[in-house]
């Protein structure tokens, strides 16, 4: 039989290197550092009088939303443009697609523009890895979040702001809380997490949030969150949606918050200086108290400033490796 | 390959093959005559015989045509997939006689009209006989009960609703009491909707993996365990198509043990897939039910050597390109099946699963019997419905050699290991392959 390639496969070109970028897991520990690293060069970028660096001079990226997020793609935008690249940002809503055009179709249109890299986010899970599989070898594929299955540039950048104020990941306890079911946000973490040998990795929340077979992909599960939060040094909030109170996920978001919701008490069970994070946007009284959110051990506005930066990274490492594919199968 | 239209009058003799009919204990080397359409002799050649076509089946197995409860020819309404010529074609291809095709076609197959239309033109096309079922319930809605009697007299040989929910019980109590009323068969495929969500896998550490819709297996269990409770309240014949998972084996295998009439089929290719074969979202492994665990796997393959599952059915569902040329989610589920349809299935007698006679029971016998058709055998005197089987010979399966319009397929690149030689329907040639 013939199965496709794995993303994890995918997404390396044969000397290692980023080509595309859809996934987290599989991905080795140099390369997830390699990142982070390029990462860090890239945050005085935006303290710059002119917040610039050319190394996608002459690119076209094209931000290829099918689901509405104002605040990745805003972020997706800034870290092109400060690479010095051309972008296009497609409204889906009223593009092509809606009027029956198939996603290969407008696909093959946009190459036909000598688009440089796809920024794609789609509501069904493997979408971009879909995507990579059938454009052109000039063209990189980025990952912005796909169904429930990943959002590695968000992950990525949880990894870089846990660097940055952790240090050695081998000696951290990090705890993923709330919505895990339909987090494509905490399955990249695992697996950024795990890949950057992490002390242990737990998720927590109620049976209804947390795919049974999770632990298969190297966390503990816990139910309780005095248990779960026992002497962590990261606590990471998720996004929990009202919808998932009308689909019978959860009696109330009053229950919720009680049970999981991140307190100052419930807080108390970590470590004194752990950290919480959140990807955004937070819903205070539900997943996490104002007090929580605001006090000074928060460092979910630093995620934001650092999400420019390590998408900045993503896009140049997946251009580069890229080019030397193109290069060789006569692409460019 | 030669798809010559048939030829009620000819003449054929197949020679010095194995001659293979469970319903006659018949399993030896002999040659077979057809004339006027009917199977003249098995042995020695009938008086004045002689020959329009021969055919040397040496070291190959002349079988009873496959007869297949549940295989796609979309049309009407769908010719975008298939159409009834194309994959009765297929059918005939694959060393299928007769078909079964499920009413999900558009217009569903709840009137005389459309189960008229659909045998009128698979007699046209001459390669095949296609069997409608009708609907179970009008429109497939779930609401109101279809004209059942009619459809029989139309020429369904049985009723389904397929995956299409009947929320309410009491309207399906009502449709297995009519049914049974007039001892129509009635073809499930049990599936509860709510925790079965669409463009899903079976729900387990693949689908947790890669972020896709998960459907247990209690979606199957479920709504299995309503259907037998019901069919042990109506005693309606009830029949179970393309099972899963082992737990549905164990609740069929008990159905029968307190001697329900209930009947199960798998299709071929739950046999060979399981759920981390998707690993790559290869959407030509987007099948409903889904693929599911190699223990669930081991489960139906046990369940076919007991006979708890008596029945192999192809599952044929061919589709468009474009119907697959998406993100796995949201790509249309199915197989277009016919190709590795005996191939994948005679792979059970290769590794001593089953013997040739318990293949050709469950491929062909059981099925005919199980609709109350007079297929599935060689008797003298009976319809030449029969297939010659080479059983050596093996062929890479690729979309240039799939006969079906419908190219889906993840066996594709796949070494099959058997090919089906020459078909003949009613005695005539539907098939020869070259």
């Amino acid at each position: 039989m013939t199965p496709k390639t794995p993303p994890h496969q995918l997404q390396l070109n044969e000397h290692g290197q980023l080509r595309h970028f859809l996934t987290t897991e599989g991905l080795s520990t140099e390369l997830l550092t390699e990142i982070l690293d390029t990462a860090e060069s890239f945050v005085s970028v935006g303290k710059q009088a002119v917040k610039k660096v050319p190394l996608l001079r002459g690119k076209t990226v094209v931000n290829l939303f099918f689901e509405a997020s104002t605040r990745t793609r805003t972020t997706f935008e800034l870290a092109a443009k400060r690479l010095s690249a051309d972008v296009l940002n497609i409204d889906i809503s009223t593009s092509a697609t809606s009027k029956g055009e198939s996603l290969m179709d407008m696909l093959w249109n946009l190459e036909a523009m000598d688009s440089d890299m796809f920024v794609v986010r789609h509501q069904a899970s493997g979408a971009p890895h879909f995507i990579a599989e059938h454009v052109t070898p000039s063209v990189a594929v980025i990952n912005a979040g796909d169904g429930r299955h990943a959002h590695p540039t968000q992950a990525m950048l949880d990894m870089y702001t846990i660097r940055r104020h952790k240090g050695d990941f081998a000696k951290l306890n990090v705890a993923i809380v709330g919505d895990v079911l339909h987090s494509r946000v905490a399955r990249s973490q695992v697996h950024a997490l795990r890949g950057l040998n992490v002390g242990e990795v737990r998720v927590i929340g109620p049976k209804t949030l947390i795919p049974a077979d999770f632990e298969g992909l190297g966390a503990k599960i816990y139910y309780d969150m005095a248990k779960g939060l026992k002497d962590v040094d990261v606590v990471i909030m998720l996004r929990l949606q009202k919808e998932r109170m009308q689909s019978a996920l959860l009696p109330s978001e009053s229950e919720f918050y009680r049970l999981y919701g991140l307190t100052m008490e419930k807080l108390a069970f970590a470590k004194p200086d752990a950290i919480i994070m959140h990807p955004g946007p937070i819903n205070r009284g539900v997943e996490i108290e104002s007090a929580v959110a605001d006090c000074s051990r928060s460092v979910i506005l630093q995620q934001v400033n650092y999400g420019i930066a390590v998408r900045m990274a993503v896009l140049s490492m997946a251009m580069s490796g890229q080019t030397e594919v193109a290069a060789q199968e006569g692409g460019v | 390959m030669d798809f010559s239209r048939p030829n009620f009058n000819q003449r054929i003799v197949i020679r010095n093959g194995r001659v293979i009919d469970p319903t006659q204990v018949l399993d030896q080397v002999a040659d077979i005559y057809i004339a006027d359409g009917l199977i003249s002799n098995i042995g020695n050649a009938p008086v004045g015989f002689k020959p329009d076509m021969e055919f040397d089946a040496e070291g190959m197995l002349v079988i009873p045509g496959a007869v297949d409860v549940c295989a796609r020819v979309r049309e009407p309404g769908q010719t975008q997939k298939g159409n009834i010529h194309s994959e009765t074609h297929a059918a005939a291809a694959a060393g299928v006689t007769h078909l079964c095709c499920p009413p999900d076609t558009n217009p569903v197959i709840d009137t005389r009209a459309v189960a008229a239309l659909i045998q009128e033109r698979a007699y046209q096309s001459g390669y095949a006989h296609v069997m409608p079922i009708g609907a179970l319930t009008k429109g497939l809605d779930g609401q109101q009960l279809s004209e059942m009697h009619s459809l029989r007299e139309a020429g369904c040989i049985g009723v389904s609703q397929l995956r299409h929910p009947v929320k309410d019980a009491q309207v399906l109590l009502r449709c297995l009491e009519y049914a049974s009323t007039f001892d129509l068969i009635v073809f499930f495929q049990s599936e509860e909707q709510s925790i079965s969500p669409a463009g899903g896998v079976h729900a387990g550490p693949t689908a947790t993996r890669l972020g896709l819709p998960g459907i247990p297996e209690c979606a199957e269990t479920i709504a299995l365990s309503r259907d037998l409770l019901l069919v042990e309240q109506t005693g309606v014949r009830a029949h179970f198509g393309q099972i899963s998972c082992a737990r549905s084996v164990e609740l069929i295998a008990t159905a029968q043990a307190k001697g329900l009439p209930v009947t199960a089929d798998v299709a071929v290719h739950q046999l060979y897939l399981t759920d981390d074969m998707i690993d790559g979202f290869n959407s030509q492994y987007h099948v409903r039910p889904p693929a599911r665990t190699e223990a669930d796997r081991q489960a139906l393959i046990d369940g076919v050597k007991a006979g708890v599952i008596s029945v192999l059915c192809s599952d044929h569902q061919p589709h468009e390109a474009a119907a697959k040329a998406e993100p796995f989610p949201t790509t249309a589920a199915g197989i277009s099946a016919f190709s590795h349809f005996l191939p994948l299935s005679y792979e059970f007698v290769r590794t001593g699963v089953l013997t040739e006679s318990e293949w050709v029971q469950r491929i062909a016998m059981n099925p005919a019997l199980l609709i109350g058709l007079d297929a599935g055998h060689l008797s003298m005197g009976s319809n030449a419905n029969l297939c010659v089987f080479d059983p050596n010979e093996s062929w890479k399966l690729s979309r240039d050699n799939m006969v079906s319009q419908g190219k889906n397929s993840p066996f594709i690149g796949r070494t099959l290991h058997g090919r089906v030689k020459l078909t003949l329907k009613d005695g005539a040639l539907s098939y020869r392959h070259s």
